[in-house]
């Protein structure tokens, strides 16, 4: 017990035993106050699904099945290219949010397009990567390895493809109502969310891309 | 039978595979759906009648009250209990007469969907909800919280789960359920040999429901996390508020494999994938790997809040506080971790090797110590204290003596030699009920009678809940301990007829023991029915029947929409225990408006498009989805788009309701 602690023994009087146990004074509970906290508990559960699905990639990456392998499907350059992109886009994220700070509206909603330009650019060459690969017959059902790799590589850009129907609502609703504490809450969130694929795409990368290619 | 002469290939753009022959043949089920449609008519038209459509909508399905959404999701849990416990009544009649060349009353297709419907309804549907129902009513009072972080999240998840469980009931009228047990291995649930919707509706139910169970396990954490009252520290919170947390702790570092286990299966349903393929380069040993890394920490999540109820039924009705407070707390820590390390003994036998099985085996073992400080604690709380056996108390006491049986069965089977033996027979069931049964629904009894006052204002009736436990407790017994002997002899789980006449008896002991648990549940339910038609005799007008111990029993029985006029200060464990001893006084002038969340009817909306996107990719109706998914998202970001969420009681209303309550507790105390 600490010297502070209230005990039956302590002779207060109602009115000091009211205070102490009640907060007869409301303080303000800033609004949105758990946001923060809670949308990184379910960024941490999103990323258990990239988990689970670079686990498959692990174990069924090497099945071939008598198909094609990465180091005959993937294009080095290209994706380099594309991992280019969505590092620009999330240094272009950080710059709305320096606007943000600043209360600069205009710049903000600037800078979010710029960022929704790179990520469509992101999303515009895995399209064309992965065309390319099932024209060249390496469908997602040719194998497991194929199978795991369309499913991480494709869960990754649907992501990016909701974060810029996210994007695209926030300049809207930016325009509507400012830079509320609503709206920053939105933008901090979004930007939680837009950082977090990129360091999920620096994992495919890494392991899907660069290893396979070794 | 019957099943094979239908030729379900067909598809046409309206209606994908849906057609007349989606309709089950089965008397059994024929006379079901009459029943419960003849039964729903009736419902909705009382309701139409007594004109309560707008008093649901308004103060029950588009509330964000979070004691409001507990009691739907109690609602929902007991709704689906009897439905999981008539799967489990027609198992047992089917297996206690299938002997002498019997073929017993239900065909194999029948059959198949029975036993897979039951432990999906009993876990998802039944002991979920329950589980969550109550984290969502009790913690937020324990903590002196006026709602959860996220009230509108709190009414979508609710919604999800409901969802959820409307495409389950759908499928027993509407084409079948899944065949293949309650986690669905592939290749048995692999479009090649489950060819027609039951894997579907499996998928969608569990994909569904999921959803509002992440959600609601992200923000019971922020609110245990956030929104606790002043003054208590981790180490002050309530025992049950901790287990809650490590369960929703679970749940979030859980349910998201179950989804992507779920979405890769689908992807191999519906395109082709080969994650589970046997050629192409498929694993569905990755499945059953993937499965029960999401399926062990499931059982805990169940039985955690449990062993919280357990602590606080202990202590209150002891009238003593909890014994080793801190190794509680450390125990259910451990038990959170440890639950990660041990998914493999759900299938020893499926040839990892020695070492991996010794591994996994010794992790399962080491398990069973937290589990024991724990018991010893509650034992050791009743140790010289004034202990009043009311029913709660008396629902702790029949879990610790069933509980420690299953937990030891368990340990045998955590033993890989032995689960060699064991693996798959009905050993395993009588275990697992044993636990399930023995500690959740055991627990979830003594949690509905030990916070029902606080819910409704009045105590539930003593009578008819101890013929309920006198029916339930030895039921238990006897349907579940022949189980053990027959797993010992050897037979396995899951079968419909039986070659061996003299394993009869064992299943007609069993069936015994299901019709006392079925005398169980209907006690349960008059208990419920008398009490409330007798709720005056039983009222509670302290708010406090027990000599409760935490936060919840120092507000009024039901609390106001706003739980605490002032937010309380903690000083110490057991705060309203501490109140008490202090003699402190509820303030009764002074007071403020408060600030509250208002109601929405978007989480029962988009549930409902959910509900169609479900039903909709089941059976192919591929522009019915696509317009649900749009609805969907659509609607979503309509719903971003109102920033006007929240109000403020005034500060009259408050004073006024507060004033009601000082009348009430003067009257009692007269």
């Amino acid at each position: 017990m600490t010297a502070t602690t209230i005990n039956a023994q302590s002779n207060l009087s109602p009115d000091q035993l009211r205070a102490a146990f009640y907060e007869l004074e409301e303080h303000h509970h800033p609004e949105g106050g758990s946001t923060m906290l809670g949308f990184w508990i379910y960024l941490m559960s999103d990323c258990l699904i990239f988990a689970m699905l670079f686990a498959a990639y692990g174990v069924l990456g090497g099945n071939l099945a008598a198909g094609p392998g990465p180091k005959d499907l993937f294009d080095l350059k290209l994706i380099a290219l594309n991992t280019a992109m969505l590092l620009f886009s999330s240094i272009t994220y950080g710059f709305a949010m320096l606007a943000m700070e600043k209360n600069d509206r205009a710049r903000t909603q600037l800078w979010l397009l710029v960022t929704a330009a790179f990520g469509a650019a992101f999303l515009f060459i895995e399209l064309y990567e992965f065309s390319h690969l099932i024209h060249e017959g390496a469908t997602p059902m040719r194998s497991g390895f194929l199978t795991a790799f369309f499913s991480l590589v494709g869960t990754h850009g649907l992501h990016v493809t909701f974060g810029l129907i996210w994007l695209f609502t926030l300049v809207i609703q930016i325009s509507k109502k400012g830079l509320i504490p609503a709206n920053k809450r939105r933008l901090m969130c979004l930007s939680l969310f837009w950082h977090f694929l990129d360091v999920i795409w620096i994992g495919v990368f890494t392991f899907v891309y660069l290893m396979g290619m070794l | 039978m019957a099943i094979e002469a239908v030729d379900h290939s067909h598809w046409s753009p309206l209606l994908g595979r849906l057609w007349l022959d989606a309709i089950p043949q089965d008397p059994i089920v024929l006379a079901t759906f009459v029943a419960v449609a003849l039964g729903g008519v009736a419902l909705v038209a009382a309701l139409t009648y007594f004109k309560l459509w707008g008093y649901l909508w308004k103060e029950w399905f588009t509330s964000v009250d979070h004691k409001k959404i507990g009691i739907m999701y109690m609602i929902l849990g007991l709704i689906m209990l009897l439905r999981g416990f008539a799967d489990a009544v027609m198992m047992r009649i089917q297996q206690a007469m299938a002997f002498n060349g019997s073929e017993g009353y239900l065909n194999a297709h029948h059959f198949d969907q029975i036993f897979t419907a039951h432990g999906v309804i009993m876990i998802f549907f039944v002991a979920m909800p329950f589980v969550t129902g109550l984290m969502n009513y009790v913690v937020p009072l324990q903590i002196g919280a006026r709602d959860v972080s996220f009230p509108f999240l709190n009414n979508f998840s609710f919604w999800m789960t409901t969802a959820g469980a409307v495409l389950v009931m759908m499928s027993l009228f509407i084409g079948e359920f899944a065949q293949t047990g309650w986690l669905a291995y592939p290749p048995l649930s692999n479009l090649a040999y489950s060819p027609w919707v039951g894997v579907d509706y499996y998928i969608w139910a569990l994909q569904i429901a999921g959803v509002g169970t992440l959600l609601s396990g992200v923000n019971l954490i922020c609110t245990i996390v956030k929104m606790r009252a002043p003054g208590m520290t981790l180490m002050r919170m309530p025992v049950f508020t901790w287990t809650s947390l490590c369960t929703n702790i679970l749940i979030v570092a859980a349910f998201p494999v179950l989804t992507a286990v779920m979405t890769m299966l689908t992807m191999d349903r519906y395109l082709g994938f080969n994650f589970f393929s046997n050629d192409f380069g498929g694993s569905p040993m990755m499945y059953v790997n993937l499965i029960w890394i999401w399926g062990h920490p499931e059982v805990y999540i169940l039985i955690l809040p449990l062993f919280g109820v357990f602590s606080e039924v202990t202590s209150t009705f002891s009238g003593k506080r909890l014994f080793g407070y801190s190794s509680m707390v450390y125990a259910t820590l451990v038990i959170t971790i440890l639950s990660y390390l041990v998914w493999l003994h759900h299938f020893f036998t499926m040839g990892s090797g020695a070492s991996v099985n010794s591994f996994f085996g010794i992790t399962t073992m080491v398990i069973s110590i937290p589990t024991g400080a724990k018991l010893f604690n509650w034992l050791f709380t009743m140790y010289r204290g004034r202990i009043r056996y009311e029913l709660p108390m008396m629902w702790t006491v029949a879990f610790m003596l069933t509980f420690t049986v299953g937990g030891m069965t368990g340990v045998l089977l955590a033993v890989p030699p032995a689960d060699f033996v064991l693996h798959n027979s009905l050993f395993l069931i009588a275990h697992f009920h044993n636990v399930i049964i023995g500690g959740v629904l055991f627990g979830l009894f003594a949690a509905i009678n030990f916070w029902w006052p606080k819910a409704f204002g009045f105590k539930l009736n003593q009578f008819w809940g101890k013929v309920s436990f006198w029916l339930w407790v030895p039921g238990f017994w006897f349907a579940f301990m022949p189980l053990y002997i027959l797993g010992l002899m050897g037979v396995t789980r899951r079968m419909r007829v039986f070659d061996d006449p003299s394993l009869q008896i064992w299943f007609l002991i069993a069936g015994f023991g299901a019709a006392m648990i079925a005398g169980g549940i209907g006690a349960m339910l008059i208990q419920f029915a008398v009490s409330i038609w007798k709720r005056d005799e039983l009222r509670d007008e302290t708010g406090d029947p027990w000599n409760g111990r935490t936060l919840e029993w120092s507000t009024s029985s039901p609390p106001p929409e706003y739980n605490f006029a002032f937010t309380p200060i903690i000083q110490d464990l057991d705060a309203y225990d501490d109140m008490k001893r202090c003699g402190v006084t509820r303030p009764v002038q002074g007071f403020l408006p408060i600030h509250m969340p208002k109601g929405t009817g978007t989480g029962i909306i988009l549930a409902g498009l959910s509900t169609v996107l479900g039903f909709a990719m089941i059976w192919y109706i591929w522009w019915l989805a696509a317009v649900a998914f749009l609805g969907i998202i659509g609607y979503a970001i309509f719903h971003t788009f109102n920033y006007d969420r929240d109000y403020y009681i005034p500060a009259e209303t408050v004073a006024e309701t507060e004033a009601a309550r000082t009348r009430q507790l003067e009257a009692a105390g007269a």
